[in-house]
């Protein structure tokens, strides 16, 4: 294990009690037991409260523009898999603004750890309704509530193929460090969605709203994670009882084992010497 | 004087019109031709005819040019709609199977099946080979070279039809030869060094190679497609990845992830789909990620003329982006220039960590040109990298005098680098500290200072005193310098004054190139005169006239000259 001061980024802005603090603490306890030192990882994020996540860590980092994060980390895994590369985004960046993203990384599968910090609500804009808010959540811009049901990411996720989808929830440090741990070794996309409490603009679904639905999937007298349909059921399961843990296991070969380019080591830093007779030759 | 023949191949799509372009063309540069190809050129019809014309010269040409010597029809809409064109002492080559009415009072050779082919079951493709044949024995050119590309390009099509092809060639090219014909190219010889036939964004993609490109992602749209097709055919053989995106936001957002880990990357796109990029082009510019953006331009608004050419995309590649920052316009006029420019766009891009843009258009991606290989000299970028171990704590933003920060890549030492499209400290963190958000500001804009010092990329033709100036740039330097020539010829005094670097404008090789002119004509493909504004907003000069054109056609000599008449 590494020492965890390894980890220690600068001072957080985020309010007291926010449910990014355990993540970010879960998170620094599993880098520090898998031994991924800072200068091979790369955090990428996007915009919105999770996505300051890096600059709170000690790590290389992309702080990117909204909804984006997944496409700079894909171009960074295919110029160097030797970097663990990781994104910590937010559900209205990852699944607003990002969206085609998301069904583009589920299809191909590069080698990543993709965490959404679930909080159903827009925090950095000041409390709109998010693509997870349940139906009916009211704000600003939704005075008689949100007319529609929310997004299911993780059932979306298991239709397209995502090669490991779980969930976590911040009110869980111990659950929370596993799942990351799990994930960050998983070959192939990992997408971990971390239900995670705002206590400044979501007054629903607060820790106590999570602690009495949230339920260890691994318990599940029928758990097959492996089992696509099955998987299905529970990634859509949301309400009176929310499953966390693993719930979908899918290995299939990732986007950078499709480059043969890639076969002989990175392309960071690669110059290669190419020649031009022979280049132009095939136009003479 | 020279030789100069226009030879215009029209058919319906499918009848082979660009199967046997590519072998004839090819072949007229091997005996020594010159030879430029625009395909579906001057093209005023909706449906299924498509048609390419070559221009074909004992000398240099800048680009096509209007007439046609030589019409090929392979079916009977090809005859009523370019014979208008035809010159009074043009050729009709036809397809005697499908076309059944010729005028009166051409001169016509028609090509039977029966006759190229007798007792075989070849299918009509076979008329064009022989159509192609025929157009060389009319031009006195060997045909052996055009029968052997010929069979070469139907090899996958099995051994009879190659020799279908071959034979129909050959016989085309006897018939011709009792045909009265004027022009021979028998006196051309076959060039010491070969010369290349190759569209602008065929030598763009070349140069970006030789640059060290290893990494392209982009979005399929017409004409930026031709080139990402020209570098993915090349990508295994010469280790370029690329990832055809999700769309043109994940397109440049790759290519930045890809540079900041240290790949050489590129990205290019067309029309709306530049407008999707626009936000991460100020995220290139923030970050410092060094990222060449091919703009490969068509008419606007909006979807406008998905195939047609234009310079209507120079404001806007400009200026996209919030807010002010260092960023490199450049926009080749010929292959040669696309092979130079590319080369120079990743140095750039590479020394200064900015956003270069190669604007291109439908004209100079697909037309195709006859090039010295002398033009394309053998060059490399090195990367401009910080590899000594840090003192003290790595700042990836270090407030430097050149603007210029020292560029580390991660995972290639203990340093940590972070970038970050929030303003920053120099260390990378995000920051609202107001006097660190002035700094930055500035540091990144006194990049311009020496960037502005490496803005050359003038080309002048003519006569350097004239008093009258014709100021260009991007892809109409073939027919502006062509105009030029043509009135030189004529014993009027003008001349050129072609940019193929726009931003930062180069103001003083401007001036100088200008200098003592009485009248200035603004040539450029668009309708508020884009370059004109430019040039009045940096060098405060006001031009006298301009010629526009914007119904998504390339220019022509002829063109020019009407749009010139009462300045020369």
């Amino acid at each position: 294990m590494l020492p965890l001061e390894l980890y220690a980024g600068i001072e957080s802005a985020w309010c007291p009690g926010c449910g990014n603090f355990p993540m970010l603490k879960a998170f620094k306890q599993a880098l520090a037991e898998l031994e991924i030192r800072p200068q091979d990882l790369v955090v990428v994020s996007a915009i919105g409260q999770s996505s300051k996540f890096p600059h709170y860590l000690k790590c290389n980092t992309f702080n990117g523009i909204h909804g984006r994060a997944l496409p700079v980390a894909t171009g960074i895994r295919l110029a160097n898999p030797h970097l663990k590369v990781v994104v910590t985004v937010g559900d209205g960046d990852q699944y607003g603004e990002g969206g085609n993203h998301l069904l583009a990384a589920f299809r191909r599968n590069p080698d990543l750890t993709l965490v959404v910090h679930n909080n159903q609500i827009y925090a950095l804009t000041k409390g709109q309704a998010s693509p997870t808010s349940d139906q009916g959540t009211k704000d600003l811009l939704h005075p008689q509530g949100v007319p529609y049901p929310p997004l299911h990411p993780l059932a979306l996720a298991v239709a397209q193929d995502c090669s490991w989808v779980g969930r976590s929830f911040a009110g869980m440090p111990q659950h929370l460090t596993e799942m990351y741990k799990k994930a960050l070794t998983h070959k192939g996309l990992a997408f971990l969605e971390v239900l995670q409490p705002c206590v400044s603009f979501n007054k629903v679904n607060t820790y106590e709203w999570y602690r009495q639905r949230v339920y260890e999937v691994e318990t599940r007298p029928d758990y097959a994670p492996q089992d696509e349909l099955w998987a299905y059921r529970v990634a859509k399961e949301w309400g009176e009882r929310i499953p966390i843990g693993v719930i979908y296991l899918n290995p299939r070969p990732t986007l950078e084992e499709s480059f043969p380019q890639l076969e002989e080591g990175p392309l960071a830093g690669r110059l290669p010497e190419r020649p031009l007779p022979e280049l132009l030759a095939e136009f003479s | 004087m020279p030789i100069d023949l226009t030879i215009l191949i029209g058919g319906a799509a499918g009848q082979g019109v660009h199967s046997i372009t590519t072998p004839l063309a090819k072949s007229l540069v091997r005996a020594g031709a010159w030879v430029t190809v625009v395909q579906d050129y001057q093209s005023r019809i909706r449906g299924g005819h498509i048609f390419n014309v070559l221009r074909v010269s004992d000398a240099p040409l800048a680009g096509p040019r209007e007439g046609v010597d030589i019409l090929v029809a392979l079916n009977q809409e090809t005859v009523a709609l370019h014979l208008p064109e035809l010159s009074p002492t043009g050729l009709l080559i036809y397809d005697a199977d499908q076309v059944k009415e010729v005028p009166a009072g051409v001169s016509a050779l028609g090509l039977s099946l029966e006759e190229l082919l007798p007792g075989t079951a070849a299918g009509e493709i076979a008329v064009n080979a022989g159509a192609s044949g025929a157009v060389l024995g009319l031009l006195e050119v060997p045909v052996s070279g055009l029968a052997q590309m010929l069979a070469e390009s139907f090899a996958a099509k099995g051994e009879e039809v190659a020799g279908w092809n071959r034979q129909a060639a050959t016989r085309g090219w006897e018939l011709a030869q009792t045909f009265p014909h004027s022009v021979s190219l028998a006196g051309v010889t076959p060039p010491t060094r070969p010369r290349l036939l190759m569209s602008g964004h065929e030598a763009l993609a070349v140069g970006a190679l030789m640059a060290g490109l290893t990494f392209i992602s982009g979005y399929p749209m017409t004409p930026w497609t031709s080139l990402f097709n020209a570098v993915a055919q090349r990508s295994l053989a010469h280790g370029v990845v690329l990832e055809q995106a999700e769309d043109e936001i994940a397109a440049i957002n790759m290519a930045i992830g890809a540079s900041y880990a240290g790949a050489r990357a590129m990205t290019g796109t067309s029309g709306g789909g530049f407008c999707l990029m626009t936000e991460a082009v100020g995220l290139a510019t923030m970050t410092e990620t060094p990222l060449v953006v091919v703009v490969a331009q068509r008419p606007g608004p909006s979807t406008g003329l998905p195939t047609r050419t234009s310079q209507g995309d120079l404001q806007f590649v400009l200026w996209a982006g919030q807010d002010d920052g260092p960023r490199a316009v450049l926009a080749p006029g010929s292959p040669a220039q696309g092979y130079t420019v590319a080369l120079k766009a990743f140095d750039l891009a590479e020394r200064y960590q900015i956003p270069v843009f190669i604007l291109t258009d439908q004209y100079f991606a697909d037309s195709q040109h006859t090039c010295r290989v002398e033009d394309f000299p053998e060059r490399r970028v090195p990367f401009a990298l910080d590899l000594e171990p840090a003192q003290g704590v790595y700042e990836r933003y270090a407030v430097t005098e050149s603007g210029i920060s020292p560029r580390r890549l991660p995972g290639f030492g203990p340093e940590l680098v972070v970038a970050d499209s929030d303003e920053h400290t120099p260390d990378g963190h995000l920051t609202e500290d107001l006097q660190v958000r002035v700094a930055m500001h500035d540091k990144r804009l006194r990049k311009l200072t020496a960037l502005a010092r490496e803005m050359r990329g003038l080309t002048t033709a003519g006569d350097p005193a004239a008093p009258v100036v014709l100021l260009c740039w991007g892809s109409s330097l073939g027919p502006v310098s062509e105009a030029v020539s043509r009135l030189q010829a004529g014993k009027v005094t003008v001349r050129m004054v072609h940019l193929s670097e726009l931003w930062p404008f180069p103001r003083e090789a401007v001036m100088k190139a200008v200098d003592g002119f009485k009248k200035l004509v603004v040539v450029e493909q668009n309708a508020s005169g884009q370059l004109q504004r430019l040039l009045r907003q940096e060098t405060g000069l006001t031009a006298t006239k301009a010629v526009r054109r914007y119904d998504g056609r390339p220019f022509t000599p002829e063109y020019i000259l009407r749009g010139l008449a009462g300045v020369v």
